[in-house]
């Protein structure tokens, strides 16, 4: 177990180290980092100057050495759009909000898809199973920025619920409901047919025979085994929604974290917070799926991590 | 908990376990049974209609130029707001136009033929490296294998927006720049699918054989290998298209996708949003359930053709309909 968690740890840093180098020479040969730091005004030999004094037309594997050192310094450089705050402490500014909005739609979409699919699961092709599958489709089949604005026309223009925006919890209701319900669909589909499989299975009738009621066969035995592939897909989610869904969203709603960053970031060509964002990102993707495949492991004795 | 447990539903319950033991896989036959004949016309009815919407989607796309009533890029302020023609307009705007006077109809049909033509794209694109990378690392295994099997699972850990967005803001958004991105950053599904089974395929008799009387190694992956992807390659080069659907609207909401002079239905999305929340919804509603039938119509599509590839799955169906009638449930 300690050998296989080394040996991922050293495949995570390899996912890390490429993400950066990929972000670090696109950024670079492509793009231009002191576009956005002068005013408009300034001269072009304004720019070539300030390019000399950022080191930016020094060769690039000297660039990247020097990057190399102050990376393990901690120092990802000074993010230009919060002018003057280190991008890394910009990351952490905005991290927790977007680890709120991710905890809170997570939680939601556990929540919900557990018993929506162990009750589906009961009756395979009936009423509620199908009205389940197709609501999941439909989840699966709606853009997340579109349902937002459903939810906000519905819930913030007309019935005047909830605010958005930055703000507290009840700011954050919609917007967890919003990355919650397409993850809600895909992960009742996954308890279902998990259920379905056990509760055919063989163990699940030696435990009927043996006068087990439902309950405890549910919820002891065959929810233990359809925990599996659960796991697996919920992870899945959470590092989606930490990299990718959570930056739509908080666009939608305007909620103030590292996903609205991001695409700020990102049109002002912020290149030094674009790579501290990247680089958090990459870190905690590889954390979570070491997570989960440790959870697996947990679950299933029988898995062999290899 | 016996309450639970009608007799019926016991003696039912025994039905499928006896069938499992025969197909080993339940509750899709039950699901068939009880949902009789209906059920499964329902479901043909939804893989037909949604057949049908895509194909005129597919059309109107083709033929914007010549359906849609005007330049969907020429705005025009004395017309701001335009009611559509069922609310007293007139048919020179016939759904209306936008606070900028942009003809409502034109954008969403050329949106449909920007996201028609990224999904195509992008599917061609991608699945044609990811298949070739797939075929050689299968095919040749061993070294070449590890490493290109190890840069797939780097990649696939790559947080893929935010890379996207950044690519995007780099080199600019326009329909064939933005269609590469999304390639680049979504081939690998189908080069593992192609490894997976170039793998199970190359070990099989027939292939020997041809290796035996001397076959090319490109004759063999040509004519005895390849086949074999088509069926699971339609069906998700069809779930690709879906999301590559999204992927783009996404990008293009965020306004890091393609940007004007492009017409896209996820930039249009972004523009009501900000301008027409709390004034004609309708704006957003428009390309937004546009957008979301032709995603659902395609994944509708690609359940109906996984069947309708898969000769067992048919046959499945067929023996389901057929006791059905026979038993007059």
């Amino acid at each position: 177990m300690g050998r296989y968690i080394g040996r991922r740890l050293i495949q995570g840093l390899v996912v890390i180290f490429g993400v950066t180098v990929f972000v670090f020479v696109v950024t670079r040969l492509i793009g231009d980092p002191v576009k956005f730091m002068l005013p408009l005004s300034a001269t072009p030999e304004q720019r070539e100057a300030r390019r000399d004094a950022m080191g930016l037309n020094d060769p690039l594997v000297q660039q990247f050495g020097r990057f190399l050192r102050d990376l393990v310094q901690g120092d990802l450089g000074e993010s230009s759009y919060v002018r003057g705050t280190p991008a890394l402490e910009v990351v952490f500014d905005y991290l927790p909000r977007t680890l709120q909005l991710v905890a809170v739609g997570m939680l939601l979409a556990i929540v919900l898809s557990i018993p929506l699919g162990v009750i589906a699961s009961r009756k395979p092709g009936g009423t509620t199973d199908r009205v389940l599958t197709t609501l999941s489709l439909i989840g699966l089949s709606m853009p997340q920025f579109f349902l937002g604005y459903v939810l906000m026309i519905a819930f913030t223009v007309r019935l005047r619920w909830f605010e958005t925006g930055p703000g507290g919890f009840m700011n954050l209701v919609l917007p967890s409901i919003c990355l919650a319900l397409p993850a809600v669909g895909r992960l009742a589909v996954v308890v279902r047919s998990a259920m379905i499989d056990e509760l055919n299975s063989q163990y699940v009738k030696v435990a009927k025979a043996k006068g087990l009621t439902r309950r405890r066969i549910l919820g002891v035995h065959a929810l233990r085994n359809a925990g599996i592939p659960y796991v697996t897909l919920l992870g899945w989610e959470v590092i989606r929604a930490i990299a990718g869904y959570t930056v739509v969203v908080e666009s939608v709603f305007n909620w103030p974290g590292l996903g609205f960053m991001a695409s700020t970031a990102v049109k002002n060509q912020d290149f030094y917070l674009i790579q501290a964002i990247v680089f958090v990102v990459a870190v905690m993707v590889v954390l979570i799926n070491i997570a989960v495949d440790i959870a697996y492991k947990l679950l299933d004795p029988r898995v062999k991590l290899s | 908990m016996s309450d639970e447990y009608t007799a019926q539903h016991a003696d039912e319950e025994h039905a499928t376990d006896d069938e499992a033991a025969i197909q080993g896989r339940p509750y899709e036959i039950s699901a068939a049974r009880r949902g009789g004949l209906f059920g499964e016309l329902v479901r043909d009815k939804l893989g037909f209609a949604s057949a049908l919407f895509l194909t005129l989607l597919a059309l109107a796309a083709l033929f914007a130029p010549l359906l849609a009533p005007d330049d969907p890029n020429r705005g025009n302020l004395s017309r701001s707001m335009a009611s559509p023609v069922w609310n007293g307009g007139s048919w020179s705007n016939p759904m209306g136009a936008d606070w900028q006077g942009y003809d409502v109809l034109s954008r969403l049909l050329y949106g449909a033929r920007t996201s028609l033509f990224i999904g195509l794209l992008v599917v061609a694109l991608a699945g044609t490296f990811g298949i070739i990378v797939g075929v050689i690392s299968g095919y040749k295994g061993g070294r070449v294998d590890r490493w290109l099997m190890g840069w797939v699972d780097v990649q696939v850990s790559f947080p893929g927006l935010l890379l996207a967005m950044l690519l995007v803001a780099l080199v600019g958004g326009t329909v064939w720049t933005v269609a590469i991105i999304l390639a680049v950053n979504g081939w690998m599904v189908y080069a593992r699918m192609t490894r997976g089974v170039v793998l199970s395929v190359r070990e099989r008799p027939f292939v020997e054989a041809a290796e035996m009387v001397g076959s090319s190694p490109l004759r063999v992956i040509t004519k005895h290998v390849l086949p074999n992807l088509v069926t699971p390659l339609a069906t998700l080069a069809v779930l690709e298209f879906a999301r590559i659907i999204l992927a783009e609207a996404a990008l293009s909401f965020l306004g890091l996708g393609i940007q004007y002079p492009g017409v896209t239905w996820g930039l249009d999305i972004a523009r009501a949003g900000d301008h027409e929340l709390f004034g004609n919804q309708w704006l957003i509603i428009y390309p937004g359930l546009l957008l979301s039938l032709t995603v659902l119509a395609v994944n509708l599509l690609s359940s109906w053709l996984r069947v309708m590839l898969d000769p067992q799955e048919r046959e499945k169906r067929y023996a389901a309909s057929v006791t059905d009638k026979a038993g007059g449930m």
